[in-house]
C-alpha cells in the first residue's frame, strides 16, 4: 500500500494517488496525504486506479476527507475505479456523496 | 532465586570439566569478571548441580566420564523449559566438528582451547544478553496471554450484559435460523429481530465499520432504539430515522453501519426492506423458484444528517413458503487458502442450483465452510421463512400506573390533518393511549393491527384516492407503493378523524372505536364483496378487521367505519 499526494499545477486540486490494499493500515497515510499539505485545494481527486481492494474503514476514510473538505460542499471525485473498487463504492451508494468516474 | 547481584549483569556459571587443571583455571578466570562459580567434574554432577542451584549459564566440557557433555547438555536444556540457559561448549576438537555436534545437543556456542580470557568474557556477555532477551519476551508473551484473557473475559461479560438488554428479541422464532459468531458484537455485526403489537416482524442485520470496543458500543443504542420502537408499533422508516440520527449524532466521521432492515408482514403479505450498504440480500418465491435481489439503494446508517436521509424502504408481495436470506459482507468475504474469496458469484450459482430450498441455508453454511477449510465465525446471516403460523407470545410492554388504568369511562376525538399525516404516524401514540385500559391489554396485538388497518385505508384510499386496484401483480404493488410515497410527500388537504370511546359494561366494557377520513368514500358493499377474492393481492384489510374486532360496520358512503372491542370482567 503506497499513498502519494499531489497539488495540481494551479493549485486548484490535490490528486491523491492510491495504490494496493486500501484498508485501515492505510489510514494515517491517507489522513497525512490531504492534512499535510500547504495549500487549501478548492477540489480532491482520489486516483484509485492502481488500487485492487477497499474494505468499510477505507470508505470510512473517503468520509473522513469529505468532511475535511467541506462536508456537504467538498468536491471529491475518486476516479479510475476497477470493477470490485467500484462495486464496494455502489454498495455503499457512496456517488451520492462522491463524484465517481 | 540464585541470581546474584544479577541486575549489574553477575550471574551464577554452572562449569563441569573433568581436568582439574582446567577446571580450576576457568573457575577463577569466570569468578574474577564478578560471576559465581559451581563447578562439577562430569555430566551427571553437572545436572545434579544444575536442578538443585538453577545457574543461568553452563560451559560444558564435551568429552567427560560417567556422563558426557552432550547429554548433560541435553538434559539441562530439558530441565530449563522455556527459560533460555545458554550453554557454551568447551572442545579441543576440531572446530567445525564440534560446532555440529555441540549446536546439536543443544549447546549455544562453544569455546576452544586455549581458553583467552577476553573472549571467555565476551561470550558470557553475549549470551547472557541472549538470556535476558528471551527472559523479556517470555515475560511479554505472557503479560499478552494475560491481557488477552481479560479481553475475552470482559467481551463475555459484555455480550451477557449486551444480551439481557435485547433478550426481547424473537430470533429464536421457529421461521428463523441464523449463523452468527458469540463475538459477533467485537466484530461490529449485529442481528435483531423483534414483532410489532400487530404481529409484524422487524429484523435488522447491522455491521459497523471497524472492530472491538468502538463497534459494540455503537450497537447498544441501536438495539435498544430498535426494540422499543418496534414493541410500539413504530413503523420501518420511523425506526430507520431514529437509528441513523442517533448514529449520525454518537459516531465519529469515518465510522457507520451498513444495514438492512426488514418488515415482514404474513397477515398482509408483504415485505418492506431498506438496505443501505449490505450486500443484496434474497428473496426466494415459493411458486417458481426465483430470487428477488435486495439491493443496497442506500448510504449506511450514521452518514447524513436525517434532512437528507432516505428511509423509503422497497415492498414486495409475499407468499407462504418464500423465503428472505440476509448476509453480512462477512459472508462474501470468506477466504481460502490461496486469498480468494467467496465471493457473490459463488453464492449466486448456489442459490440458483439449489433444488431442496429447506436446506438451502445449511448448504450455504457448508459451502462456506469448505471453501474456507474450516468453520468461520466472521460471518452472520439469517434466513426467515414465511409461514402463516401464528405468532404464539407477543412481547407484553410494561406500562406504568396511571389514573387511566383504574378509569373505565371516557372519550376521546383526534383530527389528523394534512401537514402531520406527512411525517407523523399516529399509531404507536394511540395505542399506548389504549393501552392504559388495562381491559385491552390482552388484546394489544389484534387491536394495533385493526387501528393499522383502519389508518392506512383511511390514508391511502380516502384521503389520498390511491387505487388498490393496482396491488393485483408484483409490478403493480412496488407501483402503487411508488405512488403512495409520492402522494403522501405532497399531501396539502385533507383529514383522518379517531374517536376512542370507552364505556363500562358490568365488570367489563366496551371500546368503540371510529374511523373518518377526508376522501371520497367508496362502494362499501361492492369492494366487501370485492374482497372474498382470495387472490387479490390487496384485499386482505376489511375482512381481516371484521375477523379480529367484535364488530364492525362502514358507513354506506364508505367514509367511515365503527368498530367495536369488548372485555369481561378479569380480563
Amino acid at each position: 500500500m503506497t499513498i502519494s499526494a499531489q497539488l495540481s499545477a494551479d493549485g486548484q486540486e490535490l490528486i491523491i494517488s492510491v495504490e494496493g490494499r486500501f484498508d485501515f493500515s492505510a489510514h494515517q497515510d491517507f489522513r497525512n496525504a490531504y492534512e499535510r499539505v500547504d495549500a487549501s485545494p478548492k477540489r480532491y481527486r482520489v486516483d484509485l486506479s492502481n488500487a485492487n481492494y477497499l474494505d468499510s474503514s477505507a470508505l470510512g476514510m473517503l468520509l473522513l476527507l469529505r468532511d475535511h473538505a467541506g462536508g456537504d460542499n467538498a468536491r471529491i471525485s475518486l476516479v479510475n475505479c476497477r470493477p470490485d473498487v467500484r462495486k464496494i463504492l455502489a454498495i455503499s451508494n457512496f456517488e451520492q456523496l462522491f463524484e465517481i468516474a | 532465586m540464585p541470581e546474584l547481584k544479577g541486575d549489574k549483569g553477575f550471574i551464577t556459571v554452572l562449569l563441569a570439566e573433568d581436568g582439574p587443571a582446567d577446571r580450576m583455571l576457568l573457575a577463577t578466570l569466570v569468578a574474577r569478571l564478578g560471576h559465581r562459580v559451581l563447578t562439577a567434574a562430569n555430566g551427571l554432577e553437572a545436572v545434579a548441580l544444575f536442578e538443585q542451584e538453577r545457574p543461568q549459564l553452563v560451559l560444558m566440557d564435551a568429552l567427560m566420564p560417567v556422563m558426557d557433555g552432550f547429554e548433560a547438555a541435553r538434559r539441562i536444556k530439558r530441565l530449563a523449559g522455556e527459560e533460555l540457559v545458554p550453554i557454551i561448549f568447551l572442545t579441543s576438537l576440531s572446530e567445525g566438528e564440534a560446532l555440529v555436534q555441540s549446536i546439536e545437543a543443544g549447546g549455544d556456542d562453544f569455546l576452544s582451547k586455549p581458553y583467552n580470557p577476553l573472549i571467555l568474557e565476551a561470550k558470557i556477555k553475549a549470551m547472557n544478553r541472549l538470556r535476558r532477551l528471551q527472559a523479556t519476551v517470555l515475560e511479554q508473551r505472557d503479560l499478552i496471554a494475560r491481557h488477552n484473557g481479560h479481553l475475552l473475559t470482559e467481551q463475555r461479560v459484555a455480550k451477557a450484559v449486551f444480551d439481557k438488554i435485547t433478550h426481547s428479541g424473537c430470533l429464536g422464532a421457529a421461521n428463523i435460523r441464523y449463523l452468527q459468531s458469540p463475538y459477533a458484537l467485537f466484530n461490529g455485526d449485529l442481528l435483531l429481530a423483534a414483532y410489532k403489537p400487530s404481529g409484524e416482524m422487524h429484523v435488522l442485520l447491522g455491521d459497523f465499520t471497524g472492530h472491538g470496543l468502538p463497534a459494540a458500543i455503537g450497537a447498544m443504542p441501536v438495539a435498544d432504539a430498535f426494540y422499543s420502537m418496534t414493541a410500539r408499533g413504530y413503523s420501518p422508516s420511523e425506526i430507520l430515522c431514529e437509528l441513523n440520527a442517533k448514529l449520525k449524532r454518537i459516531l465519529p466521521v469515518g465510522m457507520f453501519c451498513c444495514a438492512t432492515l426488514l418488515s415482514v408482514d404474513t397477515q398482509r403479505r408483504l415485505l418492506e426492506v431498506w438496505n443501505g450498504g449490505l450486500p443484496a440480500g434474497y428473496l426466494r418465491r415459493v411458486a417458481d423458484g426465483h430470487y428477488v435481489e435486495l439491493a443496497s439503494r442506500h448510504l449506511p446508517l450514521g452518514v447524513l444528517e436525517n434532512d437528507a436521509f432516505d428511509t423509503s424502504c422497497d415492498v414486495h408481495p409475499l407468499a407462504v413458503g418464500d423465503r428472505v436470506l440476509l448476509l453480512s459482507d462477512g459472508v462474501l468475504e470468506v477466504s481460502n487458502a490461496t486469498g480468494e474469496t467467496f465471493g457473490e458469484e459463488r453464492l449466486r450459482t448456489l442459490l440458483r442450483e439449489c433444488d431442496e430450498p429447506a436446506r438451502l441455508f445449511a448448504q450455504i453454511q457448508n459451502a462456506l465452510a469448505d471453501f474456507h477449510g474450516e468453520a468461520h465465525d466472521d460471518a452472520s446471516m439469517l434466513e426467515i421463512l414465511v409461514s402463516d403460523e401464528p405468532i404464539s407470545a407477543l412481547p407484553m410492554q410494561e406500562y406504568g400506573k396511571s389514573w387511566l388504568i383504574s378509569s373505565q369511562d371516557w372519550s376521546a376525538s383526534f383530527e389528523f390533518r394534512a401537514q402531520t399525516l406527512k411525517s407523523f404516524n399516529p399509531l404507536p401514540f394511540l395505542l399506548q393511549l389504549l393501552m392504559e385500559v388495562r381491559g385491552l391489554r390482552p388484546r394489544s396485538g389484534e387491536l394495533y393491527t385493526v387501528l393499522a388497518e383502519l389508518y392506512s385505508n383511511a390514508l391511502e384510499h380516502g384521503v389520498m384516492g390511491l387505487d388498490s386496484a393496482l396491488k393485483q401483480d408484483a409490478a403493480g404493488f412496488s407501483e402503487y407503493y411508488r405512488q403512495r410515497d409520492q402522494r403522501l410527500s405532497e399531501l396539502d388537504a385533507g383529514f383522518v378523524r379517531f374517536h376512542l370511546q370507552i364505556v363500562p359494561n358490568g365488570e367489563g366494557g366496551r371500546l368503540l372505536l371510529r374511523v373518518e377520513d377526508s376522501g371520497e368514500g367508496f362502494a362499501v358493499a361492492e369492494e366487501l364483496a370485492r374482497q372474498q377474492s382470495p387472490t387479490s393481492l390487496g384485499g386482505r384489510g376489511m375482512r381481516l378487521i371484521c375477523r379480529l374486532a367484535d364488530e364492525c360496520t362502514w358507513d354506506e358512503d364508505g367514509r367511515g367505519v365503527s368498530v367495536e372491542f369488548c372485555w369481561n370482567a378479569g380480563a
